[in-house]
């Protein structure tokens, strides 16, 4: 191997390591600054050693031994730290008996563990959700500010900034990196599905865009997503989460019209959709359900599922989509899921049923000046065959939406109306 | 990017499971790489693959289909098991190869190759491309 195959293979491995090497780290020296530092000289010590003696058994092992020796170091030093630095000193003298094999024992029992603590805390609530996300990814996916400030169509500056505020935000609130326990584990847990889904969403909706950064989101957010159920292997709206996930993700190659257009699940050839990610998607789904599960994440996979399911949208189940929306309707009451609710009634029951459920949330202030809502509305009229109406409505929408190629569907549509 | 990791089959893998302590012990270690590979969010799917006794080959030439039934010879070039990973780039994956446990009793290859992605499949006159099938 070339010196500089050396550093690359060195660096891949601590690719792998770096967020459960900081994960332990932050719990002992209760800094996440701290310990990422540690954990970067402890690479710089392995860059050189490891180009001498070769790659040791144990990694991970070799690399957090040497990171916790110097957070020894670090702490006898700054005598102005807040913990008793000789209390954490003798802590760690204990827990680090100078061998890679010892620290091998305490690191496996307690990796999984750590690790999950440290995802709970930079998903903490009292960060900002943006904070939240551009922690996660820069300390449990390893990006770096750079590729983060892109992703986010941020400047590094502003992302670097966010970041130093969170962690200076976690260590003045004096979280100790643990795992939540009990009825705080339900709440702090929807806060860590959310940051996971909204990193998503971002790369989702970025699909189109010539920056390959903010696409691979969704790859960083479905490998939370799969880490998180290695993690919590008990919990139904984790699976929910991932299914829901690798589900949409599914219908990535699909998305993109030969102009670069958006393309509707209707519009979409679905012999393109990843068959993979459907059955991993299906597999987490089923893994959810047998759970118990009927959260949010839960019910919106199965929502996806039964488009994934349908071979084509004439297959598509209505039924079975729009007692699903019910369900959701209860556990995340929104007009836009209202909306959408109709639409489903509207498939399954017949346009009467839609336009009774859509003049139920017509007044709704978040639905004002929302195009989907005339542009429904307009459906359902046209297919009960109250022509003119229809008319009026998408001509509505097609005034609301900014999309210059939906206006011309919506356009399009009131002219067929005759 | 996504790989496939090959476990190239030995003359012991030819054989079949035989189930000796050994090989559960192996079975356990592979179990517990399985654990860690999932942990980290990069398996996407794994199984092993019977003897090639088991196996089929057709062989196409024109328009001809030539049944040929397993073993085959050359069983360095055989394949006893695979995984699907997602992962960052190749040297990721190699860095986790090698914490894969002996995945034979004698010494046996584990071959990385990456699967084709949407990009690889455009061609000039067409900016959609021809995705999966």
């Amino acid at each position: 191997m070339t010196a500089g195959e050396t550093q690359q293979a060195i660096e891949a491995i601590f690719r792998i390591e770096r967020a459960r090497l900081i994960a332990g780290l932050a719990r002992l020296v209760r800094n996440v600054d701290l310990a990422e530092e540690l954990v970067q000289d402890a690479l710089v010590i392995a860059l050189s050693e490891w180009s001498r003696t070769g790659v040791p058994a144990n990694p991970g092992a070799w690399l957090m031994t040497v990171a916790k020796r110097r957070a020894i170091d670090a702490i006898r030093r700054d005598k102005m730290r807040e913990r008793k630095h000789e209390e954490i000193a003798r802590e760690l003298d204990g827990d680090c008996d100078g061998t890679a094999e010892g620290n091998e024992m305490a690191m496996n029992d307690d990796l999984g563990d750590e690790l999950l603590g440290l995802i709970f805390t930079a998903c903490h609530p009292i960060l900002s959700a943006d904070a939240r996300a551009a922690l996660t990814l820069r300390v449990i996916g390893g990006l770096t500010t750079d590729e983060i400030a892109r992703a986010f169509l941020s400047s590094e500056v502003t992302i670097a900034q966010r970041i130093v505020r969170a962690k200076r935000t976690i260590g003045k609130a004096g979280l100790s990196f643990e795992v939540p326990r009990g009825a705080e584990r339900a709440a702090r847990l929807s806060s860590v599905l959310e940051v996971i889904y909204l990193i998503f969403n971002e790369g989702y909706a970025a699909t189109a865009g010539d920056d390959l950064v903010r696409p691979s989101l969704c790859l960083e957010a479905q490998r939370l997503g799969r880490m998180l159920a290695g993690l919590m292997a008990e919990d139904a709206e984790v699976f929910g989460l991932l299914a829901l996930m690798e589900i949409q993700a599914s219908r990535l190659p699909a998305r993109i019209g030969p102009d670069g257009a958006l393309l509707t699940l209707t519009e979409q050839n679905r012999a393109r959709w990843d068959q993979l990610l459907i059955r991993r998607g299906l597999d987490a789904l089923a893994r959810a359900e047998a759970l118990g599960g009927d959260g949010p994440y839960v019910l919106q996979a199965a929502l996806a599922a039964c488009h994934a399911r349908a071979r084509s949208p004439a297959d598509t189940d209505w039924p079975r989509i729009a007692a699903l929306y019910d369900r959701l309707r209860a556990v995340m009451p929104s007009p836009v899921v209202d909306l959408n609710r109709a639409v489903a009634h509207s498939m399954a029951f017949g346009p009467e049923a839609g336009l009774r459920l859509v003049d139920e949330i017509a007044d709704a202030a978040a639905l004002r000046n929302y195009a989907p809502l005339p542009a429904a509305r307009g459906d359902f009229l046209f297919r009960a065959g109250r022509l003119a109406e229809a008319r009026a409505e998408f001509e509505a929408a097609a005034k609301l939406t900014r999309n210059v190629r939906e206006a011309a569907f919506l356009l399009a549509r009131a002219d067929a109306c005759g | 990017m996504r790989v496939m990791v090959l476990v190239k089959a030995t003359e012991d893998s030819e054989k079949g499971f035989v189930p000796t302590p050994e090989a559960k012990e192996a079975m356990e270690a592979m179990g517990r790489f399985n654990d860690e590979l999932r942990n980290a969010g990069i398996l996407l799917d794994a199984d092993g693959l019977k003897p090639s006794s088991q196996g089929k080959r057709v062989a196409f030439d024109g328009p001809r289909r030539t049944v040929i039934d397993g073993p085959f010879a050359e069983t360095r070039e055989l394949v006893a098991g695979f995984w699907l990973w997602e992962v960052k780039d190749m040297d990721e994956a190699v860095a986790w190869v090698k914490r894969c446990p002996n995945p034979m009793p004698g010494p046996s290859e584990i071959e990385i190759r990456p699967l084709y992605e949407m990009a690889d499949w455009q061609w000039e006159s067409d900016a959609g491309g021809h995705g999966n099938p």
